[in-house]
């Protein structure tokens, strides 16, 4: 049960990354998906923050499982989340306060993100330390790659950059829209057509998989 | 499918949970987590201070370039001056005083005064502008400014920060006292696009009216406040 | 002999009226106000429209063509969407703009509501409302009218390259012996510099190198002619100028200093064309008479106030967005009451919405036997004549 093989763990992993994407599968996590990626350099980031919060609290989580009583377990996750995302806060001041003053309010705000409160009760809860971690390192690469792709497409078009790097010249016209809130539902609504029409595309042949899988 | 076999188990020892397990339980997830807080904390302290000291030093160095070095004071509403923490961290013990105004004082290479930096705050267009200006005691007036934090419209508000023209307006921005030192001679306002006759008027950036106004009138705002207590102190802030 | 049947599902008799012919009669009635805006400002204009109609045209056929939009090419609605929209947008708006606008109005305003019809807003305004999100400072570039020279040459800042700024029109402006103010519109020459313009300017777009769009005259003539051939409710646009009108006016008499008179409120900026030809568009206004005019009333209240009060210096684009957003609200508490029912003569009696009594006999007989109220439905039964 608890040995592995490797391409179950990739399997695992890639559950998080694309079947399961938490951004654009699963719709969760919308809010700092919309609030902080203007730039992919924020996006990134905050990709990088919830990775590590999310890691660590199913790791904990998944070593404290059978301590932990089932009245207070929601309880116990939550004080586990806050740790980490204090910590992640305390080195994001540490690492840069530019980044820190741009993420604002939506480090600490990570304590809310539905995806590690519900990797921890879903997964992390009923799981031997491995899986979950390999579980949660999918899910926050798929939160990250999705951050990644909004927080790209809008520095693209908002300022005609990508990690800050001009890509069209000084006389590019920002399209201002992408950097105001709106753009963020703009650009998460064009990805999410796309994923779907992606998932939508294949759905001849997935059936013969799905059953397998099953 | 490990979740399912346990799941019913589980249950079965959980179903009555003592309320000692439970406390202990707790108890025993608050301590670890305690204690990685507490290592955060220690080991990102230093990092984290030193931080904060480089972005205000930053700050300051931008609106008066001749400043090598800072050092923060407070004006109280009594009209003296006075020295806080050195380097310029958030030590807050005197910002309690009400009616307190913070403000830096920095030093050229050779420790002389070379300029006072001060913030300042006024509604722009989204939400509040907040600016740190330069003042120059030599020239009774303001010598640079820079955005401490805004929310304006990328495009149009922000070109505050990036606008020459606009800029050029405080490398000599007239914030004389009045003959009693109780107020400006001359109220700092911003005017419309290419209206500017006094040194102590702004030329607004057009079509970004609005935002320079809030940079005029924060400015203005805390010169009002700041200055009548400061200039006849100015000698006590001395060298560093 | 065996005759074929023919089943369908109503309506079995339609009248003569089609939206094709409804959206061709607005073709129609526009292109005289398109034609007046080319004459204003030459060659750009031409290529402006061109353009935006065609980016709406070719979009609309997309979707159409790719199943997700309801719709046919042929009934003309994305000409007009296109036509309506190049109006709106300053003459010298850089044409990959336009293009830009263009598309969002039919994907985001009406291909994503299912075509036409389903839409909620006026897929003209919500192109419009995108690229001045976006482009802020490319939108409230106006260039002055009746430039000389306008048909042979294009307004610098319309061939700016794709994704790249427009260039500064002060230099060209200024070989046509023009101040770089002569483009700010009326509107904006009002709210930043409190410069009023004449009321009969105004109506005729005609004098000087003012700024503005085509004449309010001709736009209220041509609506006039889709009013009276019924192609339009007269009531929509009658609402907007009346209310719009009368709240300027209130506020006019209040402080005559602070505030311009009605006249300039009316005829300048988009509100005539917004009022005759963007708020009655039918998928996106109320359909009852009372409706209409609450409608209307809101559109032109909303306008004077972002006018007024708000850092834009025009309001009706949002004004007629957030009204649409209201109009099935407004639909839903101004629904005539059915025939028979006691209307406001009866005072005194309460009435309950929309419901048309039940003849007993339509009734089973396990329903009529167990709870029926009998005396009521006697009561409320329809009168014979």
């Amino acid at each position: 049960m608890t040995t592995l093989t490797a391409p179950r763990s990739w399997d695992e992993f890639m559950e998080g990354v694309w079947r399961q994407n938490p951004l654009f599968v699963m719709v969760l996590g919308m809010c700092p998906a919309l609030a902080v990626t203007v730039s992919a350099v924020n996006a990134l980031s905050m990709g990088l923050a919830t990775t590590f919060v999310l890691t660590c609290s199913c790791l904990l989580v998944s070593l404290l499982r059978k301590l932990i009583p089932k009245e207070v377990r929601i309880a116990v996750y939550i004080v586990i989340i806050a740790t980490f995302v204090t910590v992640v806060d305390y080195a994001i001041q540490a690492i840069s306060l530019a980044l820190y003053d741009a993420l604002g309010a939506f480090i600490q705000l990570i304590v809310v993100n539905c995806i590690i409160l519900g990797r921890a009760e879903a997964h992390a809860s009923k799981n031997p330390p491995l899986p979950a971690v390999i579980n949660a390192l999918g899910m926050s690469a798929g939160f990250t790659l999705g951050l990644f792709a909004l927080g790209s497409v809008r520095e693209i078009l908002g300022a005609g950059t990508l990690f800050g790097v001009s890509l069209f010249g000084p006389n590019f016209q920002p399209w201002v829209v992408m950097l105001l809130p709106p753009g963020g539902f703009f650009v998460l609504g064009a990805w999410l057509l796309l994923f779907s029409w992606w998932a939508r595309r294949g759905l001849g042949k997935p059936v013969k998989e799905a059953v397998e899988h099953v | 499918m490990s979740g399912e076999t346990r799941q019913p188990a589980a249950m079965a020892a959980t179903q009555g949970t003592p309320t000692a397990a439970m406390i202990k339980a707790l108890g025993l997830v608050s301590a670890i987590c305690g204690l990685i807080i507490v290592g955060a904390y220690q080991s990102t302290f230093d990092a984290v201070a030193a931080n904060k000291r480089i972005a205000t030093e930053r700050a300051v160095f931008k609106v008066i370039p001749a400043a090598r070095s800072i050092a923060e004071f407070v004006a109280l509403p009594t009209g003296t001056v006075e020295k806080l923490g050195a380097g310029g961290t958030a030590n807050s013990a005197n910002n309690a005083v009400p009616g307190a105004i913070r403000f830096f004082a920095a030093y050229d290479e050779g420790g002389q005064l070379a300029g006072i930096a001060a913030e300042g705050a006024a509604k722009g267009y989204a939400d509040t502008v907040r600016i740190m200006f330069g003042y120059s005691p030599a020239c009774q007036c303001v010598v640079g400014i820079g955005v401490v934090s805004m929310r304006e419209t990328p495009g149009i508000g922000d070109k505050i920060i990036t606008d020459k023209a606009f800029l050029a307006n405080f490398t000599a921005l007239d914030t004389r006292l009045n003959a009693d030192l109780g107020a400006l001679a001359h109220e700092v306002k911003a005017v419309k696009h290419g209206a500017k006759t006094q040194p102590w008027q702004v030329d607004a950036i057009a079509g970004a009216t609005i935002t320079s106004r809030a940079v005029g009138k924060a400015i203005n705002d805390s010169a009002q406040l700041l200055l009548p207590r400061l200039v006849p102190n100015i000698d006590k802030l001395g060298k560093s | 002999m065996i005759t074929p049947i023919e089943i369908r599902s109503a309506p079995h008799v339609t009248g003569a009226r089609t939206v094709e012919k409804i959206m061709r009669h607005v073709v129609w009635s526009l292109l005289p106000i398109c034609a007046f805006f080319v004459f204003q400002y030459g060659l750009s204009a031409l290529a402006s429209i061109a353009v935006v109609t065609a980016s709406c045209v070719l979009t609309e056929r997309f979707f159409i063509r790719s199943g997700t939009q309801a719709g046919n090419l042929g009934d003309f609605s994305a000409v007009i969407t296109g036509l309506l929209l190049a109006l709106t947008l300053p003459p010298g708006f850089p044409l990959w703009m336009g293009a830009v606008a263009g598309v969002t109005a039919i994907a985001l305003g009406k291909a994503l509501f299912g075509g036409i019809g389903f839409n909620v807003f006026n897929p003209a305004l919500i192109g419009r409302a995108f690229v001045q999100a976006a482009f802020p400072t490319a939108i409230a570039s106006y260039t002055p009218s009746f430039i000389d020279g306008r048909f042979t040459e294009f307004i610098p800042t319309s061939l700016a390259w794709p994704l790249m700024l427009p260039p500064d029109t002060a230099a060209w402006l200024a070989s046509k012996h023009l101040d770089a103010l002569a483009g700010a519109t009326p509107l904006a020459k009002w709210k930043f510099d409190g410069v009023l313009a004449g009321a009969s300017e105004l109506l005729t777009s005609l004098s000087g190198h003012m700024a503005v769009g085509p004449s309010p005259a001709l736009i209220l003539l041509c609506g006039a002619y889709l009013a009276i051939r019924r192609f339009m409710d007269w009531r929509i646009p009658a609402a907007i100028l009346g209310s719009a009108g009368l709240t300027a006016w209130i506020l006019f008499g209040l402080d005559p200093v602070r505030y311009p008179n009605p006249f300039f409120m009316l005829f300048s900026g988009g509100l005539i064309l917004g009022a005759l030809y963007m708020a009655t568009d039918m998928a996106t206004s109320p359909v009852t008479p009372k409706g209409m005019w609450v409608y209307g009333a809101l559109i032109g209240l909303l306008t004077v106030v972002i006018r007024y009060y708000s850092g834009l210096p025009e309001g009706v684009m949002y004004a007629i967005l957030i009204a649409n957003a209201a109009s099935p609200l407004i639909e839903k508490i101004t629904q005539p009451t059915p025939f028979g029912k006691p209307t406001m003569a009866g005072f005194g009696r309460k009435r309950k919405g929309a419901t048309y009594p039940l003849n007993p006999g339509y009734i089973s007989r396990e329903d009529a036997g167990a709870v029926t109220p009998k005396k009521r439905f006697l009561r409320n039964k329809p009168k014979k004549p």
